[in-house]
């Protein structure tokens, strides 16, 4: 039994190999990629709580809300390092956490392992599109970029 | 509460052996109560809320292109259709985020199992309690005149 495992709930451990430190008969061969997934959800989970929940809060109850998410807005939390990093770990982690949920969605709906190859594909390169083109844009962004109307520009740029 | 309580409660006494379950019942074996229902909440706003983030990512992307072209894009979210788009996605998220509380304390408290039900309650009472106050300021903006 691995560390990890033996901190969890009775039910979820995998019974003592009385003979062997093998894994028991029915494991053999299988790894422990469900129990990391497992536990990946119910953490990055209670982080995203508070990821997005502040996310939600500062860009539709603060201010005008909805109306006022503009360049402006969203170059004023970017000229930040603490909201590049937000939303980067926000952006990672609710990828990771959504993938691996759709993951379990289409192993529950689809029979055909061809089917099931396909959509997982599709799942993960789109997941790894999504990542790659949020990370560069919130890391290769520029508040300020030159030959823009001052008005539509956040407050940093004219101070 | 009461059949919560102890082991032979209600719900024991209601199992029925998986022979005649499988026999019986009408081609399917979703058998209701509030533990399915906050399964199929929990799935159903889990791809709501992914699908929306993908769409999230790429118009928060164009604001790489020029800040005319981002605030073009965010001008769609704007209108009152969207607005109240905009209302439901916080009710999925608010929802799933509560839900997943609770499915933490399911798996990892020791009395977790045992209270389920009533911590689904509690769920829905803190849900209502965050839409109340989310509600009135984000229909404000959405319809307030902009």
């Amino acid at each position: 039994m691995t560390t990890v495992e033996r901190s969890l709930p009775r039910l979820l451990q995998t019974p003592p190999s009385p003979s062997s430190k093998r894994a028991p008969r029915g494991r053999r061969g299988r790894s422990n990629g469900e129990l990391y997934g497992w536990i990946f959800m119910r953490a990055s989970g209670a982080l995203l709580v508070v990821l997005i929940f502040g996310h939600l809060f500062i860009n539709l109850m603060t201010g005008d809300g909805i109306h006022g998410v503009d360049f402006a807005f969203v170059g004023g939390k970017w000229a930040d390092p603490f909201w590049q990093w937000w939303d980067l770990v926000m952006l990672w982690l609710a990828i990771a956490h959504g993938t691996n949920g759709m993951r379990t969605v289409i192993n529950d709906y689809t029979s055909r392992a061809g089917t099931r190859l396909a959509f997982k594909g599709a799942l993960y390169l789109l997941a790894f599109i999504i990542v790659a083109l949020g990370t560069l844009v919130i890391f290769t962004f520029d508040p300020c970029p030159p030959g823009v109307a001052a008005d539509l520009l956040p407050a940093i740029c004219t101070a | 509460m009461t059949d919560m309580a102890t082991p032979q409660g209600k719900d024991t006494a209601r199992a029925k052996p998986l022979t005649r379950l499988t026999g019986k019942l009408p081609g399917s074996l979703y058998r209701g109560g509030e533990g399915m229902w906050s399964w199929l909440l929990h799935r159903i706003t889990a791809v709501a809320v992914f699908l929306f983030l993908l769409l999230h990512i790429a118009d928060t992307a164009t604001i790489r292109i020029s800040p005319e072209a981002y605030n073009a894009v965010m001008g769609t979210y704007k209108n009152p259709v969207m607005g109240i788009g905009e209302a439901t996605l916080v009710a999925a998220v608010v929802l799933h985020a509560l839900n997943g509380i609770r499915l933490i304390l399911v798996d990892s408290w020791t009395k977790g199992p045992k209270y389920q039900k009533v911590m689904l309650y509690v769920v829905i009472g803190l849900f209502a309690v965050i839409m109340a106050g989310f509600l009135p300021v984000h229909l404000r903006h959405v319809f307030g005149g902009h």
